[in-house]
């Protein structure tokens, strides 16, 4: 530690800290533009001049470290004369744009520029000019000339999102910020670069010119996307959000956002929203008033119950969906007779359901919930609740992490980011997966074997860590202190999950490491909480599909993209007598439902989302919904209402998040662990496939970014992203050639009755024998499970 | 692609740097390619950066940064001028204007039959022999005068 002195102020520090921090904890601010605290130190920008006691020229604070006794003076005549000076030369190419630069009003150069620069420039020469660049859909390079070449931009590509997209080319008064040959950026953490940048270089694309600052309020939200629960500031004006910006956390987003949670608040504001009730009478969809729609539905659903019972209604919803909505559907299920709720849409294996085990860490606790079942050893047995198995920051301290079938950076890009940090300070990334891209860190081992080879892959290394093998990723996992384990997306789709999972969870204990889940979407720890699934007496969303109900509520659903088996799920909607779609926009359901009841998408209700590590968090709704939405759990109230269901009486989503979680210990409620042995066949096992006779391959499907829900598949600047491309159908080139397809060429790709047409990639890390077909996209929604056999043809 | 010749000087040049350094090697990289078909296209620079493991943009920002590479085509030689002070002092503008007439072309451009081309830079390093030129940066020229830049230029195998 270090006894320093700044401005007169003692503080101590340890070693090694710099001086622009020191002066951050005594409360004194320093100037600067190039220096970040997430970011390397480029002390280029110079603007951090200070002065150092026995120092002959002012020094840099973000590169200078603090000595004992160091006394620092950062507004003394040389440190103000210096910073003036820098101020003065930053200014002479930057142009007087400022009345309608989009950064006017949170500029860190207009700001500085009020503290430390003169009213007038000396510099009467020709400014420089640097030309304007197209770096893709999301963020605007139009402006170059403000750049002052901090490079923040650069090293956030380079240390944070793992890729270095932009560079700084050309040296002296020519250096330039630019991507490599008119490139583009990205990166799926491209719009922090905004954020970052301290002047109007790079400002938001889809934001450009549709406000100022210092016009929008801020309200505070949670992303409804993928599993981490980033926090946002949702930036509105006259009720439509404008624009989402990161709420600093470090143990969630830290200060950064993904794309995805940035840029989707554009689906808020889509052509595609639903915004009055609609009743399909006579085939023809009609507007009408909320009362009407509702008895509709109430006495649809009376009709079904009365004549085919209750068990013929099915309700299937989105993990995106809130805890109050999603508690109240299973509610309002249950208090109508059926058990079938279920928001797994895209798992196909069940077989874990019933079969819950774990002991209680509490054995005089009664049995809890549904599909409770008491163990062997005597303890009282816990529901399965899958998580992450740790905290996010503790996910960032492991030293080994074993990843199984995880599509990584565009499934958890902010927890991506962080194990990449891991992986800089030494943790080792083991990878099982049916794909190989690159996750943009060092992987030390990995196996990429077709889908119906994982559990095979898994075992082994199970069997090799009980043998202490020191070799591969058993070896890697082996020489940590703090091993992680996790399931990703594809292992929680994948047709045996809970065999992946025991396997998983056999490794971990072999290795004392934490086993966990990276939840698939904002609520899927939340939906379990709500208990919206069937327990042992409902069914779940497979078999709803499989063997169709009458009746089918679905919430925020559109089957054709958010189930695991599309083809099965138009199949049962087209032959349902009722389906009610309480939907945010007018989907698909148009062609298949009966009535579509308008709901509130995250930013215009109140709600709670349980992110992956269980922490559960409220907002408020930041503007009013559209038209005649309504928050979704205000509907549920009212049909619970019209139904007469019991317990349907609160006034705010407040009382319906307490009803939810009321005698619940989250804590002692998450439970990623299974005693009993629930491994199955691989069913529809294509085993020795034989592609050139059948043209059977193994179909790996991930759910692109872009399209993992409702909101964001209606963000229009995202789908312009080449992550939203329509998806190709990639193999391994030997398998190309054996079909007789060239790259680029169109394949034709079936399952079951229906056939969809792609381009073909070459992808030589992909395992042979399988074909890489993305799901959850308009174009493949045709297409059937998203595990199994696809055949693929010649065009 | 890069080709076996050029290949082949890297691995030797990355002999001298730790295994999981070979950006180091980028500089001497970027010069083979240059010596092998006298300029550097964005091509080869993202042939060089697979071939280290570096971004591509990162090998853009070493070879835009360095005068010597030749981002497009110089001609056969590149005769390049300096222009500094001590060059300056002794002659260096006129020794450049003789030999933008002689050649017929201006700095940044190159003769029609692609033999020579111009190029200005900073100091070389050797004022006590100004004004100076390089040959293709390998080869220093001292105390220019027209007749000399004559003889260079007859040397090189250009008309009068």
């Amino acid at each position: 530690m270090a006894n320093i002195e700044i401005d007169g102020k003692q503080i101590e520090v340890e070693n090694g800290c710099t001086v622009i921090e020191a002066a951050r904890r005594a409360g004194v601010y320093i100037p600067h533009f190039c220096y970040h605290k997430k970011l390397s130190i480029a002390a280029n920008c110079r603007m951090c001049l200070v002065q150092i006691e026995k120092a002959p020229k002012p020094m840099p604070a973000c590169a200078t470290t603090v000595a004992e006794g160091m006394k620092v003076y950062t507004a003394s005549e040389m440190a103000v004369k210096a910073q003036k000076g820098v101020m003065e030369f930053l200014l002479i190419n930057h142009p007087l744009d400022c009345p309608i630069c989009d950064q006017g009003g949170e500029c860190e150069l207009q700001d500085q520029a009020v503290g430390y620069g003169s009213s007038a420039s000396r510099f009467h020469e020709e400014k420089r000019v640097v030309l304007h660049k197209d770096i893709g859909p999301l963020v605007s390079a139009e402006e170059m000339s403000r750049c002052i070449n901090c490079t923040r931009c650069v090293r956030f590509g380079q240390e944070i999102a793992g890729q270095m997209e932009l560079g700084q080319a050309f040296r002296g008064e020519h250096a330039e910020i630019m991507t490599f040959v008119n490139g583009s950026v990205n990166s799926e953490l491209s719009g922090n670069m905004i954020d970052i940048c301290p002047v109007g270089a790079l400002t938001s694309k889809p934001f450009r010119y549709t406000a100022r600052s210092w016009e929008l309020s801020r309200r505070r939200s949670v992303s409804p996307h993928d599993s981490l629960g980033s926090n946002l500031a949702v930036q509105v004006r006259n009720n439509r959000v404008m624009r989402v910006l990161p709420i600093e956390n470090e143990d969630i987003n830290e200060c950064w956002l993904s794309d995805k949670d940035r840029f989707s608040y554009e689906g808020l504001n889509s052509n595609e929203r639903l915004t009055r009730p609609m009743l399909k009478q006579d085939g023809k969809w009609q507007e009408v008033e909320w009362q009407t729609a509702l008895e509709f539905v109430a006495n649809g659903l009376r009709q079904i119950k009365d004549g085919a019972g209750a068990e013929q209604i099915g309700a299937l919803a989105t993990p995106h969906s809130t805890l109050e909505e999603l508690y109240l559907l299973q509610k309002l299920l249950r208090g109508i007779g059926s058990h079938n709720v279920d928001f797994r849409l895209r798992q196909s294996d069940f077989s874990a359901d019933g079969k819950q085990a774990g002991t209680h860490p509490h054995p005089n606790l009664p049995p809890e919930g549904e599909g409770a079942t008491v163990s062997s050893d005597g303890g009282e047995p816990r529901q399965f609740l899958p998580w992450l198995g740790m905290s996010v920051a503790d996910l960032g301290k492991a030293d080994r992490l074993l990843i199984i079938g995880s599509f990584l950076r565009k499934d958890h890009p902010l927890l991506a980011q962080r194990i990449r940090q891991a992986v800089k300070k030494g943790a080792q990334v083991s990878v099982i997966h049916s794909t190989d891209d690159d996750l943009l860190m060092n992987v030390a081992h990995k196996n990429i074997v077709a889908p119906n080879a994982m559990a095979d892959a898994l075992a082994q290394v199970a069997q090799d860590v009980a043998a202490k093998n020191n070799a591969g990723i058993s070896g890697s996992l082996l020489s940590g202190e703090r091993v992680v384990v996790l399931l990703g997306n594809f292992a929680q789709q994948h047709p045996q999950a809970a065999q992946l999972q025991s396997l998983a969870q056999q490794i971990a204990a072999a290795t004392n490491g934490k086993f966990g889940f990276l939840g698939e979407a904002a609520n899927s720890v939340g939906a379990y909480l709500a208990h919206a699934l069937p327990g042992t007496q409902g069914m779940n969303a497979a078999t709803m599909l499989s063997s169709p109900r009458k009746a089918y509520i679905l919430l925020n659903a559109e089957p054709e993209l958010d189930c695991a088996n599309p083809q099965q799920a138009m199949a049962a909607m087209q032959a349902a007598d009722l389906v009610v779609a309480i939907s945010a926009y007018k989907h698909h359901a148009v062609d298949y439902a009966d009535v579509l009841l308008p709901s509130a998408p995250f930013s215009e209700t109140s709600g709670t989302f349980v992110s992956t590590e269980g922490r559960v968090q409220s907002f408020k709704g930041a503007v009013k919904p559209q038209g005649e939405a309504r928050p979704a759990w205000k509907i549920l109230r009212v049909l619970g209402n019209l139904l007469n269901v019991s317990g349907f009486d609160q006034d705010n989503s407040e009382a319906v998040r307490d009803a939810a979680l009321a005698s619940v210990n989250i804590v002692e409620k998450l439970n990623n662990i299974l005693n009993e042995n629930v491994g199955r066949a691989m069913p529809d096992a294509v085993g020795e496939a034989h592609p050139t006779k059948t043209g059977g391959f193994q179909r790996i499907a991930e759910v692109p970014i872009y399209s993992a829900d409702a909101v964001v598949r209606r963000a229009a600047a995202l789908q312009k992203t080449r992550d939203a491309a329509v998806p190709r159908a990639a193999m391994h080139s030997a398998e190309l050639e054996k079909l007789g397809v060239q790259p680029g060429a169109q394949v034709k790709l079936s399952q079951g009755q229906c056939c969809v047409y792609l381009y073909a990639d070459a992808d030589d890390r992909l395992p042979k024998g399988a074909v890489r077909v993305a799901a959850g996209h308009a174009a493949t929604a045709d297409l059937g499970a998203m595990f199994g056999t696809i055949t693929v043809e010649r065009a | 692609m890069l080709s076996v010749q050029v290949q082949e000087k890297i691995e030797r040049e990355l002999r001298k740097y730790p295994a999981d350094q070979r950006q180091s090697a980028v500089m001497s990289a970027l010069r083979f390619v240059q010596d092998e078909k006298g300029w550097i296209e964005s091509s080869d620079m993202a042939d060089v950066a697979n071939y280290l493991g570096m971004a591509q943009m990162a090998v853009y920002e070493v070879a835009t940064f360095y005068h010597m590479y030749n981002l497009k085509p110089m001609g056969k030689h590149t005769l390049t001028v300096c222009t500094n002070l001590s060059c300056q002092l002794c002659g260096a503008e006129e020794v450049l204007g003789y030999i933008k007439d002689k050649l017929g072309i201006g700095i940044g451009e190159v003769t029609a039959d692609g033999k020579f081309g111009l190029r200005e830079a900073e100091c070389m390093g050797a004022c006590v022999e100004a004004p100076l030129l390089s040959v293709n940066n390998k080869r220093l020229c001292f105390r220019l005068t027209p007749a000399k830049v004559d003889q260079i230029l007859a040397e090189l195998g250009g008309q009068p």
